[in-house]
């Protein structure tokens, strides 16, 4: 997958858990979570369909490293190449 | 024969329009089903029945607007006579409307419309007197109905109704507990190192979808609080009246504004893992104005916490006519000093706004240190 394309998919899967936001006029660096007013409870279903979309396990250790559009893209680029295909 | 009441679901509400009957006369009804859609200033809620029995008689016609307490139906349970409720949520009459009044009606339907189409235009606030029905002998059908919702977002894209209508739900309930409720405040700084650790090794065992959030402590640690501290469960209605049942109230805030309170039942009996289950189930639902008539009418005492990234504290305005609310603010890392040396821990702040008719002050202090000494074991939680 393409950045854009991962880009897409998070842009659709925050429409999904914050009705009412913006998600694709987040800019590279915002604070993903202040941006949208995302709680905790949003953040934590967001990370769940990270696993179902993405198949991928983010760890709590791993929620600082997914705080912006651009960590959070490059965070499921690199977790998608070391899964085995 | 039963009466089956307008339920309140909430010191704030006085009416509420039927929009749908989900069950006809002949039905067999029991415990826990739900037989009516009601709109009420907090949305479409599901209203449940609270025995057995059959439907003998619908009252009310589908989009009638109708006082708290009135008899909406009459369901048949193989008794003689009225006199017995079959909806007991919340409190009954409380507008004092003399239910006698009511002139009993069988339901006829005002307009053709299948049911889709019906909860389709309830949900979306359409009149269905003004749509044109396509379908069979002039019928409204889903299309009808979403090509009319449609149109009237173009007209009223500005703001949606709901908003309004939450707003001044909240603004009856605040104001009313402004005016009768004497509130006294009281606050304790709780170090959440030992909690937060805890729950940290035990997210590690758990899948994405079974992880826990601080919150589910706090709430348990409130619950088993409160059945050390029985005093501040409960309602004030000339007296306080203790409930055995401990339901937490959760307030959960709307994106466009407002707050929803639903219940979370028996609270002091659920693991934390049922907990997080029980949040799971009502967070998205309170947010599309979506609850159950028992969720908003049940609730003991209510708690309110701010999450993440907020306020340090909270001081809560108590909704009547429970006597109590538990406000927790943000956790936020603070000096601490214990046993003459001074660390960094994190911090989260748990304050008590409670009714002065019902408890003093000692009664309160109880509570609070009840629910440090729990967050200090979470283990036992």
């Amino acid at each position: 997958m393409t950045d854009e394309e991962i880009k897409h998919v998070v842009v659709e899967l925050f429409k999904k858990i914050a009705p009412d936001t913006e998600p694709e006029k987040l800019a590279p660096d915002d604070d993903i979570r202040h941006t949208l007013e995302i709680d905790s409870f949003d953040a934590l279903q967001f990370v769940v369909a990270l696993d179902e979309h993405f198949g991928i396990e983010t760890p709590e250790e791993d929620y600082g490293k997914i705080a912006t559009m651009k960590n959070l893209i490059y965070y499921i680029q690199q977790k998608k190449t070391r899964l085995p295909t | 024969m039963i009466e089956f009441n307008m339920p309140s679901l909430g010191a704030d509400m006085e009416a509420g329009t039927l929009r749908e009957w989900l069950v006809k006369p002949g039905d067999k009804v029991k415990r826990g089903d739900i037989i009516a859609i009601v709109e009420t200033q907090k949305g479409l809620i599901d209203i449940e029945v609270f025995d057995e029995g059959v439907v003998n008689q619908l009252l009310i016609r589908e989009d009638e607007k109708v006082p708290v307490g009135t008899v909406m139906a009459l369901i048949a349970n193989g008794e003689k006579g009225t006199g017995k409720t079959l909806q007991r949520l919340g409190k009954e009459t409380e507008t004092g409307k003399p239910v006698e009044e009511w002139q009993p009606v069988i339901a006829p339907h005002l307009v053709k419309a299948s049911p889709l189409a019906k909860r389709i235009a309830a949900e979306k606030n359409i009149d269905l007197q003004t749509v044109k029905g396509t379908g069979e002998g002039g019928a409204i059908t889903k299309e009808d109905v979403e090509k009319a919702a449609a149109q009237k977002a173009v007209m009223n894209e500005i703001k949606p109704p709901a908003t309004e209508s939450i707003r001044m739900a909240v603004a009856a309930a605040m104001s009313k507990s402004n005016r009768e409720i004497p509130h006294y405040y009281l606050q304790q700084k709780i170090d959440m190192r030992k909690a937060l650790a805890w729950l940290v090794e035990a997210n590690k065992l758990r899948g994405v979808k079974q992880r826990l959030l601080p919150v589910v402590l706090l709430i348990k640690a409130v619950a088993k609080a409160l059945t050390a501290v029985p005093e501040l469960n409960g309602y004030w209605e000339n007296g306080f009246r203790h409930k055995d049942e401990i339901n937490i109230g959760f307030a959960i805030s709307l994106r466009s504004g407002g707050v929803m309170i639903p219940a979370i039942h028996n609270a002091d009996k659920k693991t934390l893992d049922e907990l997080m289950t029980a949040l799971n189930y009502i967070i998205p639902r309170a947010r599309a104005m979506k609850l159950k008539s028992s969720e908003l009418s049940t609730s003991t005492i209510t708690i309110t916490s701010l999450g993440e990234a907020n306020a340090e504290l909270v001081y809560g305005v108590i909704y009547p006519p429970q006597v109590a609310l538990v406000g927790f603010g943000s956790i936020i890392e603070q000096p601490w000093a214990e046993q003459g040396m001074l660390d960094v821990r994190p911090v989260i702040t748990a304050t008590l706004a409670a009714d002065h008719r019902a408890t003093d002050g000692a009664t309160g202090s109880r509570l609070l240190m009840y629910i440090n000494n729990y967050l200090q074991k979470p283990e036992l939680l």
